[in-house]
């Protein structure tokens, strides 16, 4: 269906173009500050742009698209709990995140607990998140070339993973988080482009009347045209599969806060104030961007009709490109796929960074070498060692995984973010008495309870879809953990704490609420 | 490490007094004033959106004009409201928050020089 040499030559000038970028902005110094968090010198809005890159993968451009040509109303739910969920990070995380912490989620919560255990708790859940996050965009980059390159053989889709992880590695050793966060600026505004561009043509073949694309998609959905407009196509079918959304959303909107690379975003500013003008921008465009594939879903759904998207390669994933080639022909086609295989590639490297920083800052040099504290120089290379180690086991995944539906792993990991993740970090910032054991609890308990439910989930046996569709251990109904995973992870912070022998230090979280809502000693310019 | 230099050195600053005063009591009354009610409110307003397009199928497929029925309105109306507590939460920090932590911060500057 495509023009594979086009949409190749395409991406590779979007590649070209970015690796020069990167190795343009390169900082020659060494420093952790300047490898992690590229010296906090970017301003609110271009984080809030690199924020957006960050966020919005293939599986929300492609993905939510795809679901709203197929099922309607029903994908247009997701974006709803994508959007939201901003909120909780405008409001309760990013600014006090900002001004107690250097690098990563870890600083904050090491600032008043006990820095080893918590340091390495928390290193592990954001391990655990980046590598599902970062399995899922792999395996969708197999995916994706073969629907856009026509690269339909195991070998040449492995050589495609291995081209984006090499690629992802490339971008973090050169450029750090200064280089990763161009690349991101750079697609997301490709991005916004194209899917604004694409809004536009849909809207005016229907004279700019949204009613019309509606009634259009009716007409071409058949039989179940009719349903496409309101709730339930997807998940409507049972009661289970109603709690199932139920908690679906509910991790959605919890889970965007606590995810690694989000978090990491926060401290590329110099405080408080351009962290929070950063997430009201990512709002602003993320809603846009998530407003078009509204109206891009229901206009694939019109042109090219559900019947031939489900019929395609890709399924679903495919909406968004025979639109563009409906649209546009080849040429738009190819533009449309590099955007999204330029998407894969700034979202991935932004994972890879914040799993290595993680690695690097809590691991190695805040638990391992404790006693003995490395210097920047070792400190960062670490990182970059981790960064290749990282890329080669996402190639690997990526490459195993080929073929199989990982699209849970995206619900997985926003899971154990909100289950892992939040509760610590709220708790951390809220709560006077929490202590170094509610900590490790609920980062414990929610990685624990949240992948145990999912082994024994019917995504994982059971079901003809399962990925054991033979084997019966699916004794858990739901395949969306959090409506459990997450109350009982706040709970276990609760427990743990009021259970704690050693009580918290009351000095150390003046120290921590001061500094995070005055930002005292945040400003590296500031002496100290 | 930088950081646990930074923190070495500055906690000879006495914390708890800080957070008892008058002024830093203010900021956090005035953060908690806006978030909290804020934060429940937007939350409430997802979840009882989330539980309409669960099981209120029929009432969410009601048209109001042309194709465009109750659910697209009200999942339209959740983009909106989330600009606007945006927006809100933008000008209230400007006007309310950033100013008295200029000034704890600046007051803590000058004494701990």
């Amino acid at each position: 269906m495509s023009d594979p040499v086009l949409n190749i030559g395409i991406f590779a000038v979007f590649v070209v173009v970015t690796l020069l970028i990167v190795v343009r902005t390169r900082r020659r110094g060494a420093t952790t500050a300047d490898f992690y968090t590229a010296g906090q010198a970017f301003t609110g809005r271009q984080n809030g742009v690199a924020i957006a890159g960050d966020y919005l993968s293939a599986a929300a451009f492609l993905g939510i698209s795809g679901a709203v040509a197929t099922y309607g109303y029903d994908g247009f739910l997701y974006s709803i709990g994508f959007l939201v969920a901003w909120l909780i990070a405008l409001l309760l995380v990013a600014e006090l995140l900002r001004n107690t912490g250097r690098f990563t989620m870890a600083d904050m919560l090491s600032f008043r607990l006990k820095p080893g255990p918590v340091r390495t708790a928390a290193a592990l859940s954001t391990l655990m998140v980046s590598f599902f996050y970062l399995l899922a965009q792999m395996n969708g980059a197999g995916g994706l070339v073969a629907l856009l390159l026509g690269v339909t053989g195991r070998a040449g889709q492995a050589v495609v993973v291995s081209v984006v992880g090499a690629l992802m590695v490339l971008y973090v050793l050169i450029g750090g988080m200064k280089g990763t966060t161009w690349v991101q600026i750079v697609k997301a505004v490709l991005l916004l482009i194209g899917a604004f561009g694409m809004t536009v043509w849909v809207l005016a073949r229907y004279g700019f009347d949204f009613s019309a694309i509606l009634h259009a998609a009716v007409e071409r959905g058949g039989a179940g045209g009719e349903a496409l407009l309101g709730p339930g196509k997807q998940y409507g079918a049972t009661g289970l599969s109603r709690v199932d959304f139920l908690s679906l959303g509910i991790t959605l909107v919890l889970g965007t806060a606590g995810l690694p690379h989000v978090l990491m975003r926060f401290y590329t500013v110099p405080d408080s104030g351009a962290a929070r003008r950063s997430v009201a921008w990512a709002i602003g465009l993320i809603g846009v961007f998530l407003l078009f594939t509204l109206v891009l879903g229901y206009g694939a759904g019109a042109l090219v009709g559900p019947e031939k998207i489900a019929n395609s390669p890709g399924k679903a994933n495919s909406a968004i490109p025979l639109l563009a080639q409906t649209l546009g022909g080849p040429v738009l086609l190819g533009l449309i796929a590099a955007v999204a295989f330029a998407t894969i590639l700034a979202v991935v490297a932004g994972l890879t960074i914040t799993a290595s920083a993680s690695f690097a800052h809590d691991l190695y040099a805040g638990v391992l070498r404790r006693k003995n504290p490395p210097d920047a120089k070792s400190e960062v290379r670490v990182a970059r060692w981790a960064a290749v180690a990282i890329g080669l086991v996402a190639i690997a995944g990526g490459i195993v995984t080929n073929g199989q539906n990982v699209a849970f792993l995206v619900s997985l990991a926003f899971a154990v973010a909100a289950s892992a993740n939040l509760p610590a970090i709220l708790y951390s910032l809220f709560w006077r008495r929490f202590t170094t054991q509610g900590a490790l609890w609920s980062i414990y308990g929610g990685l624990v309870v949240t992948v145990g439910l999912i082994i024994f989930s019917p995504v994982v046996s059971g079901t003809p879809t399962s990925i054991f569709p033979a084997a019966h251990f699916d004794w858990f109904p739901l395949a969306n953990p959090g409506l459990v995973a997450i109350p009982l992870s706040f709970l276990l912070g609760y427990l743990g704490t009021i259970l704690s022998t050693s009580p918290s230090d009351p000095h150390k979280h003046s120290e921590l609420e001061v500094r995070a809502l005055t930002g005292i000693g945040t400003t590296p310019e500031r002496p100290s | 490490m930088a950081s646990t230099d930074e923190i070495a050195a500055e906690s000879a600053t006495d914390w708890d007094r800080v957070r008892s005063g008058p002024e830093f009591i203010e900021l956090k009354r005035r953060l908690r004033r806006f978030v909290v009610p804020v934060t429940a409110g937007f939350l409430g307003w997802y979840v009882v959106f989330v539980l309409l397009a669960d099981f209120a199928h029929g009432f969410m497929a009601t048209k109001l004009f042309g194709n465009v029925n109750v659910g697209l309105v009200l999942g339209i109306l959740q983009f909106v409201s989330t600009f606007v507590i945006t927006g809100l939460y933008l000008r209230y920090a400007a006007k309310r928050l950033d100013p008295l932590a200029e000034r704890i911060r600046a007051e803590h500057e000058r004494t701990s020089r």
